[in-house]
């Protein structure tokens, strides 16, 4: 730390007003001056009351903390935080994050920067405010290290990510108070987590701040750009090796293992089959009893609904469950979806588990299914981290970006219903609106419903109109056309029960005229009879259907399998009519034999009395 | 790039106005809702034929000295209104109609929301984004 001494004395220096020594390291200079930039803009001198209140609240330090805080750094006594005061309070609560009393002398010790929780991420301002810096009293400092500064920017940025999640710890009162419905361990285990964070909290950033000094010394002046580029890579590195050390709980958007579990028997409790997903009412039933804020849980689905489908497969229920319980604890949310909640990220990340837990074995098609799913969120993840990075960066949806989004959200559907499309489908799909995916994800959930209404798991049901309940205000023939276009290709239509209700009418009405016993148990075996060459004809779809290649155009398939379902329609009509044919045929019969019967009891009575006498 | 961007519900009512920030904004609240008459005047004329048949994008609904105004309908008979200064002579049909198609899309995004009941007014910072992509950037 060659440097920092000359640049300490050149702050201290620089900052010796009102005749307060103020030690500032590099890092600490430049992080609290941008603080100071964003509380204020650079024009004026003094920096908001409001903003720099919404700052100290942020750092998590209990209220009379604070206003300790703001009487020792002199702003009560001036009036306003001007430069000096608001640096002057930032030390100070970085010491009392770090446990020391509010006191001048504390702030003299080396400490770690101060942790705020939820500082919006503006990448744009951090490049302009080094340069605007106000006052003449840092100009000495800042035009000597400016360069640094510059650079020092976008460790600054990988610092950042990591400061929030540590403060909340510095309060743990305050957020099991909101803990609603996460159990007692999951808290336990946060918690447990974030205490083991804390220690290493202030020697990590210590670690790193030494680490930026370091080398940064040995080659200021020479070629800081390269220097800067090792140094990223470097603390990169150490930063992964630290990741993976702390269990993953720098990043309060990460999964960790234990909320994982959770989330996924959440899942479970909703919906059995873990690769299908949630429809938007029971999602919403379920996200409502956690008592957030209708506003709050609608900017939820939307961060995580990704394919803005209204339904929620098992990634995208895990991201909105966790920021749902990111929300309770206090965290603000973010304007767009972190990359570790991404869901290919978190398909990605739980694919292997998932494999051996599949519930639908009997699908032939679940495996090359599978497969393709691997290698889809394999080329997704490349393409959506892509994706994922612009938009973090770009809050503000440029078009491109959303066009993008827009292409990979097309593809991501893909994953989930992989079972049913093929990659023709994908293409196509992606170059039209979102209607159609949208109803695709309808017709398939409503497919699902009425499978499991279906005889064997391998032969679709034989009334797949059953599902018309929820697309009450859809337009019905549509949803069948895209429908079938779109889900139907790898799906199993509906068997077309060919001949066998034919013949067997007209067996019904020669028998129907002996009305006796032998011709009801005739009528019983042809209605079992139905059934039967329903099956049969159900049976041999299914042979013959792995043999139809999922390659075949889709538009083809569609047409014929309109077809089919339209005679399937018209059979089940059929068979209908038949059995209430049978029906009041039946009737007939039970009126025939009321009437025998009674005329029988007459002719016991008449004769009754004969025996009598 | 618009100045101003309505989205009205099938009872006429706002769902969503945004304009570009000037001393003025009553003035567009204003010519939305007269145009909405316009509108209506539009979907009837082509009302006799099957709803299928009539197309969403209405055109240029009428202009002013000052800007023109734009209109789209749902199938569900949501609105979409859009008000675009005249001078900005670089705006084609199409990019209108690409416009509107970008609204439309985020539209039916909102919809998708189990949380947003449809009739409320629209609240959500994914839809905010892209219409601020749409006005013109005053600086």
């Amino acid at each position: 730390m060659e440097q920092g001494p000359a640049g300490v004395s050149a702050a201290a220096a620089a900052a010796s007003t009102g005749g307060l020594l103020l030690p500032l390291s590099e890092s600490e200079q430049q992080r609290y001056s941008e603080l100071f930039s964003r509380c204020c803009p650079p024009p004026e001198a003094a920096a908001g009351g409001s903003s720099v209140g919404e700052l100290f609240r942020a750092s998590q330090l209990p209220p009379d903390t604070l206003h300790q805080i703001t009487e020792v750094c002199g702003a009560k006594r001036v009036g306003y935080f001007g430069p000096t005061q608001f640096y002057i309070a930032l030390k100070l609560i970085a010491a009392a994050q770090s446990g020391f009393p509010v006191r001048i002398e504390s702030i003299k010790n080396e400490l770690p920067l101060p942790q705020f929780v939820a500082l919006k991420n503006d990448s744009d301002v951090r490049y302009g405010t080094p340069a605007e810096l106000h006052g003449v009293k840092f100009q000495v400092p800042h035009t000597s290290l400016e360069k640094n500064s510059y650079k020092r920017t976008d460790e600054g940025d990988k610092q950042e990510p990591k400061s929030p999640p540590m403060s909340p710890i510095c309060s743990p009162p305050a957020s099991p108070s909101t803990y609603q419905r996460v159990p007692l361990s999951y808290g336990y285990g946060k918690s447990r987590s974030g205490l083991e964070q804390q220690h290493g909290a202030p020697y990590e950033v210590r670690h790193t701040t030494h680490q930026q000094d370091g080398p940064l010394s040995g080659n200021y002046g020479a070629k800081p750009a390269l220097a800067c580029s090792t140094l990223n890579r470097s603390l990169s590195g150490e930063r992964e090796q630290q990741d993976s050390n702390a269990h993953y709980s720098d990043d309060p958007w990460r999964i960790t293992e234990e909320q994982r579990d959770y989330y996924i028997n959440q899942f479970r409790s909703l919906q059995p089959d873990l690769n299908s997903f949630i429809s938007g009412s029971v999602a919403k039933n379920f996200f409502t009893k956690s008592k957030l804020p209708i506003p709050e849980l609608s900017h939820i689905w939307e961060l995580s609904d990704v394919d803005c489908d209204g339904a929620l497969t098992l990634p995208e229920f895990c991201a909105a469950f966790h920021l749902v319980v990111a929300r309770k604890n206090g965290y603000q949310l973010p304007e767009t979806l972190p990359e570790t909640l991404v869901p290919e990220y978190l398909q990605a990340a739980s694919l292997k588990p998932m494999r051996d837990c599949t519930l639908f074995d009997s699908y032939s098609e679940s495996l090359p299914g599978g497969q393709q799913t691997r290698d889809f969120s394999r080329t997704e993840k490349t393409s959506a981290e892509e994706v994922s990075d612009s938009s973090a960066l770009l809050k503000d949806g440029k078009k491109d970006d959303k066009q993008a989004l827009k292409v990979s959200t097309d593809l991501k559907t893909i994953p989930k219903e992989f079972q049913h499309l093929t990659v023709k489908t994908a293409a196509q799909e992606s170059n039209t609106l979102k209607a159609r995916p949208r109803s695709r994800s309808y017709s398939s959930t409503s497919i699902e419903d009425a499978m499991k209404k279906g005889e064997e798991p391998p032969t679709p049901p034989p009334r797949p109109q059953k599902s018309h309940s929820r697309a009450s205000s859809l337009d019905l023939n549509k949803i069948f056309q895209q429908n079938a276009q779109a889900v139907r290709s790898g799906w199993l239509p509906p068997p077309p029960p060919a001949l066998p209700p034919r013949p067997s009418l007209s067996q019904e009405v020669v028998i129907a005229q002996p009305p006796s016993k032998p011709a009801r148990r005739k009528l019983r075996t042809e209605t079992q009879g139905l059934e039967t060459p329903e099956l049969s004809p159900t049976i041999n779809v299914t042979s013959s259907l792995p043999a139809v290649k999922p390659h075949l155009p889709v538009q083809k398939q569609s047409s014929k399998q309109k077809r089919a379902i339209q005679t399937a329609i018209r059979k089940n009509k059929e068979a209908n009519a038949v059995l209430a044919r049978l029906n009041s045929e039946l009737q007939q019969q039970l009126k025939e034999v009321h009437k025998e019967r009674i005329a029988l009891e007459t002719q016991l009575e008449q004769l009754r009395p004969v025996t009598v006498l | 790039m618009a100045v101003c961007i309505a989205v009205i519900a099938k009872e006429n009512y706002p769902l969503y106005i945004r304009s570009v920030p000037t001393e003025n904004e009553l003035k567009f609240h204003y010519t939305v809702h007269t145009s909405l008459d316009v509108v209506d005047e539009k979907i009837s004329a082509m009302g006799k034929a099957l709803v299928d048949q009539r197309e969403l994008y209405l055109g240029l609904l009428y202009p002013t000295e000052d800007y023109k105004v734009y209109g789209y309908v749902t199938n569900s008979k949501v609105k979409f209104v859009m008000v675009v200064d005249s001078s900005n002579t670089a705006l084609r049909d199409n990019e209108i109609r690409s416009m509107f198609r970008k609204l439309h899309n985020s539209y039916t995004d909102i919809m998708c929301n189990p949380f947003y009941n449809p009739g409320d007014r629209i609240n959500s910072r994914a839809f905010d984004n892209m219409v601020n992509s749409m006005m013109m950037q005053v600086c």
